[in-house]
């Protein structure tokens, strides 16, 4: 996008986004859930008689709640299916295995789950399945290891299932833990920015509509939707545009102790701010227009990353005026609305 | 500017709300959203035959690890057979949910709609949704709070308003809250001392200046002309709408008061023909999820002279005992934050009012009522009037 140079070895980095979200499962997957516990899998029935396993809590054609738990068979027939080979990472399954629709004895529609055979060639439309349980369950749908062809007394699984004792409050909730793997590269523009910052510069990329100065380079000016290659460097020094004394510690920054204070560092030169640690004075000093420099890490352990300026301290020079701070000392065309 | 046109005239049919609280455990998403979804039904004498399409919203997908609303909830919203959009505007989006909903009868493309937001925050939590890190970065921002403390900040040192507004304006919205059964906060006991000792959590901001992280729903009906017209009850009539949005970093923005919120202000009074909005409007529901947003607000959007907003809060104006401009009847997003239907709840609330069915916190003889939610960092703006009269 700016200038067409293409960095031989450009930055990249993994990012991990995971959480363990919680599911309020309600009453009706909640009973699901309950019997995949207690070893049974029930479904909900609708005005018609028609059961739906997993059970639905509304029927799809009138909108209605469905409050009818019944129990269905561990046992069933497959209506279609496909082979995994090999299971993707985070899978229930470690092996090979069949994926299918799997309409149990007793339900009027099919369920996803994994069928545990060997190979493709021992799947087929038509084949009679059984529940294969987890000793330990704990009201989850991997308390269902799968599936497997039937044998000679289908109700096996089942009736040893069945034999052990009910207990415990209803399932009311499940852990349904997200994880995302991103391969992180930075825009063209942040990539020059960052390289840089290994050289403890720091660059700025001007608009060639009115000549604002934005930093960290976009490679656009977003105002006027243009490309914007030009880029300049700025000095060490700016402004307090404004300010947070954060008395929280933040998720995923246990080092940072607080209370803290981050703030728009707004440098000479720019006509926007970015965000930067405050420190090497009181908390009760920092204020709208003080005056800092960049402190930067040590030479030997300078990276192409914005982490190589330690904070901000003060440089003791007189403040600029509270008016004039921050985005709002930008007098172009969009100028002062004050 | 452009202002639009209103097209079809659109009432509001029916309102439903879920009680608010931290912890819905009893019901799963879909049967949180029902039970919104149903009591607007039941206000607007409808069924869910009656109902031509839904639109709906939800805050970040991040912020309870759901992703496609739309196709979850299809079912649980009696939808199947039927047109469903998803709206996604950040914190605003109850707002801008409810005003696409509107568009499409206003466009005269459907008769009823049922617009609905939600959020269950106990699922997740918000504020690491608001934190996560990027590589090559400094992660040092603390969440939503962490954000709009230094706008306050300016606020104050441009205004000069004093210090304890912000708890003003917080243990006035608490005290709104106990008249609403459907909020989240109810704390008969609390006093004002309390509210400014309350810790500073992203100074200038106090825990007490906080919302609350809530579970809940809220659901309308909004129908054309006709069905106003046939509804046995009281409707709200639209008399305007707006929506804007602008970028949350550029030289010249005026952070405290950004151009986007200004000129959806403009339209959607010039919509409504209202040229003094402070004599002209009988009760506002606004979105304020930290305290000293009250004043700001009041400013940006007219109500005010710029600098002046924080005295209406100091005299009692936006008082539901005695002022001349009840701001946050309901006790507001203070008092409840279920973030992806705290919008759409502004916009309820707004239309309750002028059907004379806000109950304990009703505003009396209110016949025209505006309703405003913010999103982003302050970069998405949704606002509508209602009126007990047809426009």
């Amino acid at each position: 996008m700016t200038g067409g140079s293409v960095d031989p070895a450009p930055l990249r980095a993994d990012l991990v986004i995971e959480y363990p979200f919680t599911r309020t499962t309600g009453p009706v997957v909640g009973a699901f859930m309950t019997g995949l516990r207690d070893g049974r899998i029930v479904g909900s029935r609708r005005a018609d008689g028609r059961v739906f396993v997993p059970p639905a809590e509304v029927d799809p054609e009138t909108g209605d709640a469905i409050t009818d738990i019944v129990e269905v068979a561990s046992t069933g027939v497959v209506e279609t299916w496909t082979w995994v080979d090999p299971p993707r990472p985070g899978s229930p399954w470690a092996q090979p295995h069949g994926l299918a629709l799997i309409r149990l004895d007793g339900a009027d529609t099919p369920m996803l789950h994994g069928v545990l055979v060997d190979s493709a060639a021992d799947m087929a439309t038509g084949l009679r399945v059984e529940a294969v349980w987890r000793d330990e369950r704990v009201g989850h749908i991997t308390d269902l290891v799968g599936f497997a062809p039937e044998t000679a007394d289908g109700a096996a699984g089942e009736a040893a299932a069945a034999e052990e004792p009910v207990s415990g409050e209803p399932v009311r909730s499940i852990r349904t833990p997200i994880r995302l793997e991103y391969d992180f590269i930075p825009s063209a523009a942040a990539q020059e920015y960052l390289h840089a910052y290994a050289e403890k510069r720091i660059l700025g990329n001007r608009s060639p509509i009115d000549g604002a100065v934005f930093v960290p380079p976009r490679g656009v000016d977003p105002r006027h939707g243009v490309e914007a290659t030009e880029m300049v460097d700025l000095a060490h020094t700016g402004h307090v545009g404004n300010f947070c004394v954060t008395h929280l510690p933040i998720p995923g920054r246990s080092d940072l102790p607080t209370p803290y204070v981050s703030a728009w560092i707004h440098l000479d030169g720019a006509d926007i701010g970015f965000l930067g640690l405050v420190s090497g004075c009181d908390l009760d000093e920092v204020r709208i227009g003080m005056r800092v420099r960049a402190v930067w890490k040590p030479d030997d352990e300078l990276g192409a990353t914005a982490e190589n300026v330690r904070y901000w301290e003060p440089t003791g020079e007189p403040d600029v005026p509270v008016d004039r701070a921050g985005n709002r000392a930008w007098q172009g065309e969009d100028g002062d609305h004050a | 500017m452009t202002v639009g046109t209103l097209g079809e005239r659109t009432a509001v049919l029916g309102v439903g709300q879920t009680k608010y609280q931290s912890t819905r455990g009893d019901v799963s998403i879909a049967g949180l959203v029902r039970e919104a979804a149903i009591r607007a039904l039941e206000d607007a004498a409808c069924t869910w035959a009656d109902i031509d399409a839904v639109v709906i919203g939800k805050a970040p997908d991040f912020f309870e690890g759901l992703m496609m609303p739309e196709l979850f909830l299809a079912d649980a919203l009696g939808c199947v057979g039927k047109p469903i959009l998803r709206v996604h505007t950040a914190g605003s989006v109850g707002g801008s949910t409810a005003l696409v909903a509107a568009s499409l009868i206003q466009g005269r493309i459907h008769r009823r709609v049922l617009t609905i937001g939600f959020e269950k925050q106990s699922e997740s939590n918000a504020t690491w949704a608001l934190s996560l890190p990027q590589p090559f970065s400094v992660s040092i921002n603390a969440g939503a709070g962490g954000y709009f403390s230094p706008i306050i900040r300016r606020y104050m040192a441009r205004s000069g308003a004093p210090e304890l507004i912000g708890c003003m304006v917080a243990f006035k919205d608490r005290q709104h809250a106990l008249r609403n059964p459907y909020a989240h906060l109810h704390q008969p006991d609390l006093t004002f001392d309390q509210v400014v000792e309350a810790p500073m959590l992203w100074d200038p901001i106090r825990f007490s200046e906080t919302c609350p992280s809530s579970d809940g729903a809220c659901a309308m009906v909004l129908g054309d002309e006709a069905a106003g017209d046939a509804a046995d009850g009281p409707v709200a009539w639209v008399h305007g709408t707006a929506m804007r949005s602008e970028a949350n970093n550029f030289p010249g923005r005026d952070e405290v008061s950004p151009q986007a919120s200004r000129d959806a202000a403009a339209e959607v009074f010039a919509k409504a023909g209202i040229t003094d909005p402070r004599s002209e409007i009988d009760v506002v529901e606004m979105y304020v999820p930290f305290s000293w947003y009250e004043p700001m607000w009041l400013e940006s959007l007219g109500f005010a002279e710029r600098d002046h907003g924080w005295r209406m809060v100091e005299d009692g104006s936006t008082n539901l005992d005695g002022g001349d401009l009840p701001v946050n009847c309901s006790g507001g997003v203070l008092s409840s934050n279920p973030i992806g239907a705290s919008g759409m709840i502004r916009f309820a609330e707004a239309a309750l009012q002028v059907r004379g069915m806000a109950g304990d916190h009703q505003v009396d003889g209110a016949r025209r009522a505006f309703g405003h939610a913010y999103g982003g960092g302050a970069q998405y703006f949704a606002m509508w009037v209602v009126g007990a009269d047809k426009p």
